[in-house]
Order: C-alpha cells, then structure tokens, then sequence
C-alpha cells in the first residue's frame, strides 16, 4: 500500500520534471548547442562545494515558502499573498531586531516571534476579506503584496525607520546587534545559516499538525469539504480564518536566514517572487514537507546553476521558463494520476462488490 | 379534441432498477394534464424520456400523431415541446429578454442580434398569454413567481405548443401559485397544452383537465377531476396496501430527548420556510418525519444540529438549547447524524475510510486523545464497521469516493451508531443502498432503539416509515400538520397530509 | 425602507448621463478653485492630461483584457505575461519591420498567449490562477532569454531593444490650437478646462486613438452581438447557456485569446508608443493594476476606462509633480464634505457621516503633511480597487461564475 503511494506520487513530480527537460533540450537544440553538455555543466557546476552552500541557504528561504503555501492549499486556499506576508515579517523582524538589547537567544525568538507575527497579521487582512466579504484571496493578496511593498518602501526612507549607510545607496533597517544575530555552520567551502534548524522545526511541526492532531484534521477537513466539516462540528469559516494567519505566520520567516545570518539588516534589495516559488514548490512537492524540501532543492540548484550556461552564449533565464514549465506540467500530471488512481480504486473496489454496479445504477436514478 | 402527445407503452432500465415500465399517456390538445406520484414513482424519468434527455428502452412516443425518436433537447424544440424546469436556468446579472432569447437570438448579418425585434416577440407573447413580465428588467430584481414566467416566456419563444411544466409549485407561495395557474389558463385558451407534474392533490384538482396517477414506475389510472375525489387520488398514488408496522416492542421512556417548541426558521432572504413546528422525542421511540421533499425537512434537521438558528420558538436536544450550543457539544452530548446528502455531508470523499471514521467524533475519546487524532482507534473501528455493517471495500485505506454509494451509506451509519448515541438524526438512511443493506441498516436502528436511544427518522420511503416508526409525524408547507399512528393509519390518511389536503 | 428608496435614488442621480455631465464641471469647478488656491497647476495642465492619457491606455488594454476573460468565466491572472508578450514582440518585430508590423505581430503573439491559457483553463481545467501565474514566469523568462540572444548583436543589450521607429502622431488642427489660446489666457475654470482638453488633442498617436476606440467596440460587441449575449452567459451560467445549445467552450476559446491579444497590445503601446524600445520590467505590475481596473469599473467597459484614467492619472502626477496629489487630496476632501451635506439633506445618516469622516481626514492630511510619500501614490490603484471590495461588494456584479471550474456537461 504504501509502496504504491510513493509510486503515485512521485511520478506525477518526476514526469513534470522529464517534460520541462525535453522542453528546454529542445530549445537548447535549437539555440545550436549540446544540451546534454549543458546538462552536465550544469550539474558539476551546481553540486561544486561552494555554490552547494549558497544553494542549501537559498533552499531554506524557498522551503519556508514551499509549507507557507502548502498550508494554504490544504485549505483551498491560494496563498498568492507569501510576498508581502514574508517582506513585512522580515521588515518588522529587523525593525524590533534593532530597537530591542535581550540577551541573545531571547533576542532571536522575539525577532522570529515579530517576523511571524506580522506575517501573519497581514495575511489576517485577505483572511477577513475571505471570510467576512467573500472577496476572493487571489485579488486582495495581490493587490496586499504591492501595499506591502509600498508601506515598507514609506517606513525605510531615513526619518522614519530607515537609514542609509555610508557609501551605499540602499535604504536599510539599523542593524541587528551581535545577541539578536544567528551563527552559521561552517560547512564545504561556506557557511549555512543556522535557520536551517528552524525550517526543519517548520517542517517537522507542519507535518506533525497536519496528521497528528485534531486541529489538522479539522483544517483538512474544511479543505476536503466545507460542508462535510461543517456538519462534523467544526468552525469551518474558523477554520479559513486561522489557515491564511498561519500561512502568512511561516511566510514571515522566510526573509530570516538572510535577516539573521547575513545582512542583519532589511533593505529593499531583499528579493521578491516567494509568493510563486512558494506555491509552485507546494504543488511539486504534493505539500508534503519532505516533497517541498526536495522541490526548494532544484529550484534553487536550477538558479544557482544557471549562469553556467552563459559561458555557452545561453541566457541563463531559460531556466525560469524551465520553472514554469514544470508547474503547468506538474499540475496537469496530477490531473491526470488523480484520473487514473481513483480508476483503479474504483476497479478494486468492484471486484469485491459484486453489487456495486446495480448500487451505482440506483444512485444515477437517485441523483437524476 | 385530438391527442397532441401520446405515449405508449414506454419503458426505461438502469442496471438493476426500472424507473420506467408500461407506461402510457394521452395528451389532449389544449388540455392542462396533471400527472402526480410519490418522489420515486417515475415523474421524471417520463418527462426527460419527452424533453429528449433520455432514450426510453422501448416504447413509443407520438407527437401530433406520428411517431417521433428524440436524441435530444434540441429535437424535443423543433417538435414544440418545450420544458420549464424546476431548477431555473438563468443568469441575474442580465435581462428578462437576454435570459429569454439566449440561443435562438434573431440576428441581422448572423451577429448583430435584432433585440427590437426581439422585444418586439416578447410582449406580444406576454401580452397574449398574460405573462406579466418587463423585457428590460434585469432579472436580479425578479422574485420566484415572476422568474418562472421568464422561464415559461423562453419555451414559447421558441414556438412550443407543448409545455411540460416539472413541479412548477414547489417553488411558490400560495399567491404565487394562484398566478402560474392564471398563466396556464390563459395558455390553454390559445390553444396551446400543458403536461404539469405535481404531489399536491387539491392543486391538481383545481387546474388540470385530467390527471394521471403514477406509482412505481408506471402509470396506474387517470382521471378526470370530476369524477375523482382526493380520497382515491391518494389512495392510488400511496397503492392500496400499507407495509405493516415491525411489531417491536415499546419502551418510551418519559425522558424527552428532543423538544422543538413553536420553531421557526427563515432564510437569509427572508422567504419563512419553517413556522410554529411542535415535536416531542422520547428515548426508545422511533418519530418517522414524512412529507413531500422540500417541505421544511432539511432546515428542521438543521436547527435540531446547531447547523442553523431558529428565528423564533425553541430547539432543545438533550436539555441543550440547539440554537445556543455549538455543533461539536451537540455531537459530543450524543447525537448521532445521518445526513440525507451522504456525499456533500456526511464524507470527506478523497479521504481514506478510517479518516472518514474520525469525522464528526474527532471532539471525543475515542477518536481523539487530547489534541491527538487517534489513528489506531480509527483504524480499528473502521475494520469493526467494514465488518459489521457488510462495507464492500477491499480495505479502510481506499478513498471513500471509490466506494459504491450503498457502501458510503453504510459505513455512515455504522459510524454514526457506535457508542451508542441518544438521538439519532437519520435522513433518508437507506436511499440508494440494495435490499440487504436496507434489512442491515434497520436492524440496526432498531437495536439502538431498543438500547433507548430515540431516532427522529425523515424518509421518503413508505416502506421505510411504516415499518420503524412508532409514531409518524408528517410536515407539510413548513409546518408539522398531523401526527399519525402507523398502526391505525390508512394510505389515504397518509397521502391526504402530506399533500396538504387535510391538516389535523 | 425608507433608507432604500433613497440609496436608489441617489444610485440613480449618478446614472444619468446629464448629471453626470454636471457632475464632472462641478468636480473641475473644485478643481479649478483649488488650483487658484494653492497655486500649483499641474492637476489641469496640458502635460498632465497628455500623460495621463500614456499611462491610461496601458492599464486600459490590460483591464479590457481581464473583462473579455471574466466575462466569459475565466480569471486570467496572466495579464501581465501577456503584455510582457506585447512589449517583447512589438520592439522586435517593429525593429526588424517597422512599427506597424510590430503591432500586428504584438496581436498575433498576445492572441496564442490568450489561447494558451485557453487551452489550460478550458480544456484541460487546471486551476486558472495557476495557469495564468505560470504564464506570468515563462513570458518573463522567455523575454529575458531572447533578449539575452537577439538584442545584443543589433545595438540593444541584454535587456534593452534597439530603438524602433516611432509612429505618426498628429494634432487636431484648429480644435487644439483653440484650446491651447484659451489655456493660455488664464481665466479661472475656462482655461483650466481648455488645458485639459488641450492635452488631449495634441500629439495624438494614432495607436492611441485606435486603441480608445475598443472601448465603444467591447461594449457594443457585449450589449449588442450574438457573441456578447453568449460570451455574457458563459460566465453567467454556462449551465444554462450548455443546455440551450450553446458551445461554452468554443465561446471561452475566443473571448480569453482576444483577451491576451488586448493585454498585448497594451504591452505594444508601452515599446511603441509611450517609449520606443523594449525594456526589462516595462510592464511594471500593469498587468495586476489592469486586473484592478476590472473589479473597479465593475466589469464594463466604460467603468474600467473610467478606472484607468484615474488610475494613469494618479500614475501622471507621481511622476510629473508630487506636490500637486496634495491639491488633489484637497478637492476629495471637498468632494466628499459636498457628499456629506448632499447625503444628510436626504437624510441618510450612515453614508453622510462616512464622508463626512472621508472629508475630514482628507483636510486633515492636507494641513499636516507636506507631501505624500510616492510609494502611497504608486499602489493607490491597488488600495483603491480593495477599498471598493471590502466596502462596495454588494454593489459590484462580478460575472457569476467567473473563476469557477466548469466541465462540459455539468448539472
């Protein structure tokens, strides 16, 4: 049983993924160039030591994403909103990063703590719009994401909450001081964010609510069927409610391996885009936490490794239709797997119930 | 008066059921017929073999006099027989005349649509038959009754001369019912004919020209209203034998599980589909709910789960104020819940079966522990249900949609009577599930009986009712109007409540 | 009741097309008064209404993409791939065949785009924010990538095109000289209109004139056609639209592909016309706000003109002179207390005092702050167009079934 599990749910994955290459190779073909030299550059470039590191460091940001959108979908929901929630969680997480002197593991809890609160207090706003006006959480988010950008982009000029060092010209939070800043692990020929712990606490603690306890149950439940939880007891537009301030609560830590192992300070040249990185690794990696770590994997081992490719005359961008290649293809796969697997259940079923086809008649009849 | 539609002889299978056998019809030109029956006698599986929604097996179907092989919708319109169906199909955000000319637009250069000319048509088809109706209104402003005469306006825009009407007063109220019959009147007067499906007698009585009576399947009897009388219409339509009450005996006891106190319940829109309902329920009793579907039934079992609040009167359940309590402590307190719509309710269907175990008892041990699912208990009472109640299912690790709807119904049941509920909720407990399963499930429902448990139990199934109730209350137009002994009871008795003929 | 005969009343005052004709020269009276007042003059200037009208079209073609989408079911999120599309194809094709063509092909490839999304949303039903996110990134990409191989060798670089011929613009003889003569003359209101009128009328880019006309085209097609009526209902009902023969699929095939080639075309106008090279980010989030512009003008044609002049107004002023969105804010505040007094004549209490509240705050901002920071400015849009879900939902009329997942055949 479990067996065949697996089996599902890779293929699904794994055919995406062989359907992009033969895209790109394609194209590659066409661009005049050897693709499976290209390949393999790309492979040896992107496991060298030293990007690997840059690679895991990215991988986390994108993994914190990937379980923010994962959450989301097992509510129905379409996170589009992890841009915002992640920029105001990392602003708000440097902003009373420096403000406040603790001593130091105290001091990277409440940044982590403001980080996820404000997140989530901002994914609150397109929750009670879903809940309360039934707007729809595709438009608000998208329209939350440039207010985002936009309140941030008002609090970081220099009088307010800003500051512009030295010799740069990047507005930025003031710095995190040495007890609010996390160490790294030396590991290759680099240094890995010690957020890695938390993306595995994340991990583990999404999976473990989502089987293990009645709250995740009840939130599959609602995402399964609204009524059906419904009648079962549970506060289904509750339910919504919680899912998106959760969503956004995660999306807020994605800014914190950089915040706190690397720049301690926000500027606006964090990078934007989790929000569909986020949700395209949620549906590759079927939301579940082990799928979306090796799903944040190769798209940060698919960027990192792109620049090889310029040293053959090819922009390296082909790798971001690449990524969106293999989200179409991903989505349709499952389409498809879902066709098949409810087919063959369907099939086992009716060989033990010899019944079933006179029950199915009766229920056409019914449901006319 | 020649017959302008003739049905001969129809008859329609699906593996292992008929919804159709020998059924005959004489359609009179300019006539208004009525055909009535229990839901399940087979009204719509005849009147989508005529709209050309479906193929009968064998039989013939004469329009005008020749005989004529519908395929589809489309062929039922050219030969002008048009359907008003009792769902309406029609968009708000656009007018009376777009709803109305969607799909037969007179146009200029085969794209401009004329819309005067469209108007045009339209008024005069209003004024003729006295449809009151404006063309430019946009119909998000338009009310039940008026909404149906838009729906009556597209069939005779596209020329039908036939209109089979599918329960067209099941939607209204009163006032508005006095309107469509007004309408139709006026119909038959130009000639045109009206084939109108009904459960209401003194409806039928009052409008149709002649009414034929449908049971189980096929045609029994048709009858010209003079000469008939509510009495035989419901006695043909219940058939002439009552299945006997299963003699069990009683043990009421004098604890009332469920007492529902001049209830009322409106809709957000404000249309009052339940007023001034009165029910006792006492342990170890078994309250068939009987009534024409639509009648109120759903909303009383929502009140009864906390699933929607009375706007006046009381629902008490196990000494809990329903309106007050949560869903979850009404369940918790030991209501067990049957929902009738088995798929939308009552299973996550791309769940496996042990997680459909847990939904609805995840509040409570033993299902939960804590803030814990427990897994290995729902595990173990899947199989125990899969075994017991004869679940036909290679494992509890399939989803439950891939399970037959009998076998979904039955592991409902099996799951809802574990622990030994103290009211249980049961809609429709055995539709759509074969006979053994059927004799399982009442045997059950009668075990817990007899462990005290009390059963509110709404059927439409005859069958069903005669055979578990000890007492059956019957509703009617949002209002319980009698209670009845099953014992004492003749079909007549029953078929004259629940078609509103006689309220005790 | 009472309070509901009169929200129709006053729903009823702002639909007549002579009211509301008053309407805007009592707005440009206000206008007019604080331009004298404050002195600055840019709200009403030749430059502004010129620039507003750049910036407009863009939105506009974006937002009449999203309508031709919605209004046949299906959200199209993509709109900002698509126009990417535009921009890329256009300066490519303009500057290999001149700019005429560049439009033509900017059609052309915005079309397969739409029908791609056609092709994901209707046929196969993946989920249309998927699809139409997904469309985003690979028409992102997929520029970048040719750029990277087609522009450098010709003069452009990696993410710039070479300059492409620009197209013929002409001024309305006589009409915009006349204006021009009394702008300059500066009597109070009358030349405030003129200059408004007179930076409308000169320099007109025949693309733009062309592209303004797809408005009365899109509402005649919708209101007056046999594809309208149908295309209405398949986002309406396809149901009911199924079961009276109607082919909801083939209906949705060619309202979303025209709706990527509209989106496109506005990519086109930002190479073409309001630059005359392809640049990277061009498109700039246009998309989205295009996407805004639907829900703001409430599905209909003239409302999302309505919405992308504001909005390519506001857009105008932020990149012309920031100070002059402080008048701006100041003739709301006058509008809204003018709201308020008109609202507590007739006695409805509850909108009065919400703008009467809007009327405060607005002189408020005006009298505290010096200037309002650009940022604010650059996603008013996007604050607006949530400002009218949250408050106006009742009142919009989104397409019913727009966004829905429908298979053929369904009850």
């Amino acid at each position: 049983m479990t067996k065949s599990r697996i089996f599902w749910g890779t293929i699904a994955p794994t055919a995406a993924i062989l359907n992009s290459l033969l895209f790109v190779y394609i194209i590659l073909k066409i661009r005049g160039v050897d693709p499976v030299e290209m390949f393999k550059l790309m492979v040896s470039y992107g496991f060298d030591p030293r990007n690997l590191v840059s690679e895991i460091n990215q991988t986390i940001a994108y993994y914190m994403a990937g379980v923010a959108a994962a959450i989301g979908f097992k509510m129905l929901l379409f996170n589009i909103g992890i841009d915002g929630q992640y920029r105001m969680g990392a602003f708000f997480g440097a902003v009373v990063g420096a403000a406040v002197s603790l001593p130091p593991i105290l001091h990277v809890l409440i940044i982590i703590v403001t980080a996820m609160l404000a997140g989530g207090l901002w994914a609150a706003i397109a929750g009670y719009l879903k809940v309360k006006r039934g707007v729809n959480e595709v438009i608000s988010n998208i329209m939350l994401n440039f207010i985002a950008a936009a309140i941030i982009a008002f609090l970081l000029s220099p009088n307010l909450l800003g500051s512009l060092p030295e010799g740069s010209q990047n507005l930025q939070t003031k710095p995190i001081p040495q007890s609010g800043q996390m160490p790294t692990i030396k590991a290759f020929e680099g240094e890995i964010y010690s957020v890695i712990f938390l993306a595995l606490f994340v991990g583990i603690a999404y999976w473990v609510m989502l089987n293990k306890t009645v709250f995740g149950f009840n939130l599959r439940a609602t995402g399964l069927s609204f009524r059906a939880a419904r009648a079962s007891g549970v506060n289904a537009p509750g339910m919504i409610f919680i899912t998106t301030v959760l969503s956004g609560a995660i999306a807020g830590l994605v800014g914190m391996g950089t915040l706190l192992s690397e720049t301690y300070s926000y500027s606006m040249a964090f990078p934007s885009g989790y929000a569909f990185t986020g949700l395209a690794l949620a549906l590759l990696g079927r939301n579940h936490p082990v799928g979306i770590f090796f799903a944040a994997f190769l798209w940060s081992f698919l960027e990192r490794s792109a620049p090889v490719l310029e040293f053959e005359g090819v922009p390296p961008e082909i790798v971001i239709v690449m990524q969106g290649t293999i989200v179409l293809s991903i989505v349709i796969a499952y389409e498809v797997v879902a066709r098949i697997n409810l087919r063959q259940q369907q099939r086992a079923v009716g060989s033990v119930n010899a019944e079933s086809v006179s029950n199915q008649a009766a229920n056409v009849k019914e449901s006319k | 008066m020649s017959n302008v539609l003739e049905v001969i002889g129809i008859e329609k299978k699906y593996p292992g059921v008929i919804a159709n056998r020998d059924v005959s019809l004489q359609v009179r030109e300019g006539s208004i017929h009525a055909i009535i029956g229990e839901n399940g006698a087979g009204k719509s599986t005849l009147m989508k073999s005529l709209y050309g929604l479906i193929r009968p097996d064998a039989g013939q179907i004469k329009v005008f006099g020749s005989e004529v092989n519908l395929k589809s919708p489309q062929d039922a319109i050219e030969l002008g027989i048009g359907m008003v169906h009792q769902h309406f199909k029609l968009a708000d955000n656009a007018t009376v005349l777009e709803n109305v000319i969607l799909g037969s637009e007179p146009t200029r250069f085969g794209f401009v649509v004329k819309y005067d000319q469209a108007r045009k048509k339209l008024l005069e088809i209003t004024k003729n038959y006295g449809l009151d109706i404006d063309p430019d209104e946009s119909l998000s402003n338009l009310g039940v009754g008026e909404r149906q005469r838009v729906e009556i306006a597209k069939v005779l825009f596209r020329g039908a001369k036939i209109l089979i009407l599918d329960e067209p007063t099941a939607v209204l109220v009163p006032q508005e019912v006095d309107e469509l019959f007004a309408n139709l009147r006026e119909l038959v007067k130009n000639g045109l004919t009206v084939l109108f499906i009904s459960h209401k007698l003194d409806e039928v009585l009052s409008i149709a020209d002649d009414i034929t009576i449908m049971r189980q399947g096929t045609t029994v009897a048709t009858r010209k209203p003079k000469e008939t009388n509510k009495k035989e219409l419901a006695e043909l339509m219940v058939g002439g034998e009552l299945p006997k009450p299963k003699a069990g005996e009683l043990k009421v006891s004098s604890e009332s599980i469920l007492s529902i106190k001049s209830a009322a319940y409106s809709r957000a829109d404000g249309r009052e589909i339940l007023h001034d309902v009165n029910l006792e329920l006492h342990g170890g009793e078994i309250v068939g709910l009987a009534g024409v579907e639509g009648n109120g039934q759903s909303e009383l079992i929502e009140l009864i789960m906390g699933l929607a609040q009375p706007s006046a009167g009381s629902v008490q359940v196990l000494g809990l104020d329903a309106a007050t309590t949560l869903t979850r402590e009404i369940r918790n307190a030991g209501v067990a819940y049957i929902p009738q719509d088995r798929q939308r309710d009552g299973l996550l269907m791309s769940a496996p079966l042990w997680e459909n175990r847990i939904l609805g008892h995840q509040f409570a041990d033993p299902m939960a522990k804590g803030v814990w699912v427990n897994k290995g208990a729902a595990i173990e009472d899947s199989k125990r249900v899969v075994d017991e109640f004869d679940v036909r299912t290679p494992g509890i690790n399939v989803l439950a949609s891939a399970l037959s709807g009998g076998n979904q119904q039955k592991f409902i049941v099996g799951r809802e009577l574990t622990g030994d509920p103290k009211l249980i909720v049961a809609a429709q407990p055995t539709r759509g599930v074969d006979v053994g399963a059927q004799a399982i499930i009442w045997d059950h429902l009668m075990q817990a009986r007899s462990k005290g448990a009390g059963i509110l139990l709404v059927t439409a199934d005859l069958e069903e009712l005669f055979s578990l109730s000890d007492r059956i209350a019957v509703i009617y137009s949002g209002t319980i109007v009698s209670i009845l002994n099953p014992a004492k009871t003749t079909p007549e008795d029953l078929g004259l409540a629940m078609t509103g003929a006689k309220s005790a | 009741m009472s309070t509901e005969t009169k929200t129709a009343k006053a729903k009823s005052f702002f639909k007549s097309p002579a009211r509301i004709t008053l309407l805007i020269a009592g707005l440009f009276l206000i206008i007019s008064l604080v331009e004298s007042i404050t002195g600055s003059v840019d709200i009403s200037s030749p430059g502004t209404s010129g620039a507003t009208l750049r910036f407009a079209i863009p939105l506009l073609m974006a937002g009449l993409g999203g309508l031709w989408a919605e209004r046949a079911g299906v959200i199209n999120i993509g709109l900002e791939g698509m126009m990417i599309v535009g921009t890329w194809t256009a300066a490519w094709f303009g500057y290999l065949h001149g700019p005429y063509v560049g439009i033509l092909a900017a059609a052309v490839f915005g079309l397969a785009s739409g029908f791609f999304h056609a092709i994901l949303t209707v046929k196969i039903g993946i989920d249309q924010a998927v699809s139409g996110l997904a469309i985003n990134l690979i028409a992102a990409g997929a520029a970048r990538y040719l750029s990277g191989i087609y522009f450098p060798p010709v003069g452009g670089d990696r993410t710039v095109s070479p300059p492409v011929e620009t197209l013929p613009s002409f001024t309305i003889p006589f009409v915009a000289d006349f204006f021009k003569s009394i702008d300059e003359k500066n009597i109070f209101f009358l030349s405030n209109i003129s200059g408004l009128l007179y930076g409308i009328t000169r320099d007109l880019s025949v693309v733009t004139v062309a592209l303004l006309l797809l408005v009365p085209l899109t509402s005649w097609i919708l209101w007056r056609s046999k594809f309208g009526l149908r295309m209405r209902f398949s986002g309406e009902n396809p149901m009911a639209a199924e079961s009276l023969g109607i082919n909801v699929y083939r209906t949705r095939y060619i309202a979303i592909s025209v709706s990527g080639m509209l989106a496109s075309l506005g990519g086109a106008y930002l190479a073409l016309v309001a630059s005359s090279v392809y640049r990277e980010g061009q498109t700039a989030g246009r998309g989205f706000i295009g996407l805004a512009t639907v829900i703001f003008g409430n599905w209909r044609p003239s409302g999302v003109f309505a919405g992308s002049l504001l909005f390519g107004f506001t857009d105008a002023l932020r990149v012309r002179q920031a100070e002059s969105v402080m008048s701006l804010i100041l003739a709301a505040g006058i509008v809204a207390l003018l709201l308020a007094i008109y609202y507590s004549v007739s006695r409805s209490w509850k909108p009065a005092g919400a703008y009467f509240g809007i009327a405060l705050f607005a002189l408020w901002v005006n009298q505290k702050v010096d200037t309002i920071p650009q940022e604010f400015v650059t996603v008013f849009p996007n604050f607006a167009t949530l400002i009218v879900l949250t408050f106006l939902a009742q009142r919009l009329t989104p397409p019913a079934m727009a966004g829905m997942p429908y298979r053929r055949g369904a009850e």
